[in-house]
């Protein structure tokens, strides 16, 4: 029973980032060594966090697919501004935006509330998520990463 | 460390049970790419005896159009192709294909309107119009004459649709810039600005002359409000009316988790259809329209909580539909192509839905509305479906087309307008 339940865990939580195939090996795993979190990398329990956060604030405008909405909520894919710079990434989480700037060539209007809410841990999380799904690949944003910047705003 | 990993493990095991998207709608999601990298048009599903065909492609960001009498085109697009922003079609050999085209007017924007001699069209801040001559062919396509200037553009809800009455007058749509009007737009927790002071210049509907040049807000007449945003928009002639289809607010459940389900916020408020009389108040942002409970409700911005009835001082909607299905288009049926069921009735265009996620989307569809003596009566049907080209979208960017501007040929056909593709569909009828 508890090995089902980690493996739909592991499907429904990390499907669009690890293929099937990583669910059976996690499963191997599992049974190898039953209830052993710490063999999951931090990045793996990043992700896996990262994608609650992201489905609890983010996806109702950004998209499951992290696709966004056409003129109204930026994809989250291949853009700069989640490639690019961490630091005005985690800006874009602590202070929202409101620019109408075009993304890719793409004006959207619709504005993003601040989400200072979310712990340094969660914002992490989930811009590691983030960056490492819907055909991302850029390294995780650390805990400190996120401390510093909150303490700019400051 | 290690306790703690553990324990998050578990929460995560618990909550990624109860989260979304579920595995079903990940494959959903993975069936909607292949969908999406096919390069079959997807076949647009009408009723029986009813017909659809491509008559031009490739337009842009295809908004609202409108059709002469002798049926050439004009587009209006979100975004100037090529330095134009509206493009003139023309079917020169009858063989229902458009193929001449010629573009003009730098600007982008989405209303277009036609009488009286002149072809109206909007920026997000101004109306131009310009003289046409006996073919309704624009004379000076480098020469409008500006009639409106100053109206609010913020990003949000900017597009202005317009209306031309019977009496030399034009109507334009200022959609709020917000969604519910509080303090800080879309944030949980910020509370509703009480009174919504934005609403003197935008959330409304205003009355300007046709043919007076260079109007600013305070010229024209202050003639509804109240209204969120509107994009779809109709003079419905047997009422003498204006009829407009509101885009109901969001986020009722990311903003007041502990009131509404994700199922609830996928569903409400309303889209809304109002008839306009002048000095009419449809509630925003105070109320929206619930199609279940078939009520006013309070806002949760403005102390409801999902049940307390809305003032009766705002008007009802003249019929209501299921929420985020974004009306785009509305157009009165007045040819006598198609069947008698439909003459006098309102096509409308629904755009698709955004913030039905993590529920699946809705809409990217036309429904038929059925009309008797000037109002809505019987249950309205969904007419012409499949411009996403799939069975369901998950995510609106996985759209193949989105409808959202309709007009009437002088056949009485009906066109529609995508603005993914700018593809424009011709639905006719013969038996």
């Amino acid at each position: 029973m508890n090995r089902v339940l980690r493996c739909s865990f592991v499907a429904g939580v990390m499907v669009s980032v690890f293929s099937f195939q990583s669910c059976a090996q996690t499963k191997n795993a599992t049974q190898k060594s039953t209830s052993d979190a710490a063999k999951v990398s931090p990045t793996e329990v990043s992700m896996a966090a990262g994608k609650l956060v992201y489905n609890q604030n983010c996806l109702v405008c950004h998209q499951a697919d992290g696709g966004g909405v056409p003129h109204l909520n930026p994809p989250l894919s291949q853009t700069d501004y989640v490639l690019g710079e961490k630091a005005r990434l985690i800006g874009v989480v602590l202070n929202g935006l409101d620019a109408h700037e075009p993304i890719n060539d793409e004006v959207y209007s619709n504005v993003m509330p601040a989400h200072n809410f979310l712990t340094d841990q969660q914002i992490a999380d989930v811009l590691t998520f983030v960056r490492n799904s819907f055909e991302n690949k850029a390294s995780a944003v650390s805990v400190a990463e996120v401390k510093a910047e909150r303490a700019k705003k400051k | 460390m290690f306790k703690k990993r553990t324990s998050l493990y578990a929460t995560l095991l618990i909550s990624a049970l109860a989260s979304v998207p579920t595995n079903q709608a990940v494959a959903q999601m993975a069936k909607d790419k292949i969908a999406d990298n096919a390069v079959a048009e997807p076949v647009i599903k009408v009723p029986a005896n009813f017909k659809t065909t491509i008559v031009a492609d490739g337009l842009g960001k295809a908004r609202h159009l409108t059709v002469t009498d002798r049926g050439d085109v004009y587009v209006r697009l979100a975004k100037p192709v090529g330095g134009g922003g509206t493009v003139f079609l023309r079917d020169t050999d009858g063989d229902g294909k458009m193929d001449e085209q010629k573009s003009f007017g730098d600007f982008g924007g989405t209303g277009i309107a036609l009488g009286d001699g002149y072809l109206y069209t909007t920026s997000s801040t101004e109306i131009f119009r310009y003289k046409l001559n006996g073919n309704q062919e624009v004379i000076d396509p480098n020469k409008p004459e500006r009639i409106v200037t100053g109206l609010t553009d913020k990003g949000t809800h900017a597009s202005k649709s317009v209306v031309l009455d019977k009496s030399g007058n034009i109507y334009v749509g200022i959609g709020a810039p917000s969604n519910a009007c509080q303090v800080k737009d879309r944030t949980k927790g910020s509370p509703g600005m009480m009174p919504c002071a934005m609403l003197d210049s935008v959330g409304g509907i205003w009355q300007f002359k046709t043919n007076q040049p260079d109007q600013i807000l305070k010229d024209g007449v202050h003639y509804a409000t109240g209204i969120r945003n509107m994009v779809g928009m109709d003079w419905n002639g047997q009422t003498n009316s204006l009829f407009i289809m509101q885009h109901g607010r969001d986020q009722l459940n990311t903003l007041f988790p502990d009131m509404y389900t994700d199922q609830q916020s996928a569903v409400l408020p309303a889209e809304a259809m109002y008839e306009l009389k002048k000095g009419a108040n449809a509630g925003w942002p105070y109320t929206y329209y619930d199609q279940i409970q078939k009520k006013k409700i309070v806002a949760p911005e403005y102390g409801g909580d999902g049940k307390k009835e809305g003032s009766s001082e705002y008007i009802d909607p003249a019929a209501a539909y299921p929420g985020h299905l974004a009306p785009n288009g509305l157009l009165f049926y007045t040819g006598s192509q198609f069947p008698e069921k439909y003459r006098n009735g309102a096509f409308i265009a629904f755009h698709g839905s955004w913030n039905r996620a993590p529920e699946p989307q809705a809409g990217y569809f036309v429904v038929f509305q059925p009309f008797k003596n000037g109002k809505p009566s019987g249950d309205w049907e969904v007419f012409a479906d499949n411009f996403a080209g799939m069975e369901t979208v998950m995510s609106p960017g996985s759209a193949m087309h989105r409808p959202c501007g309709l007009a009437q040929g002088p056949d009485g056909s009906l066109y529609v307008a995508d603005d993914v593709k700018g593809t424009l569909y011709k639905i006719s009828y013969s038996k």
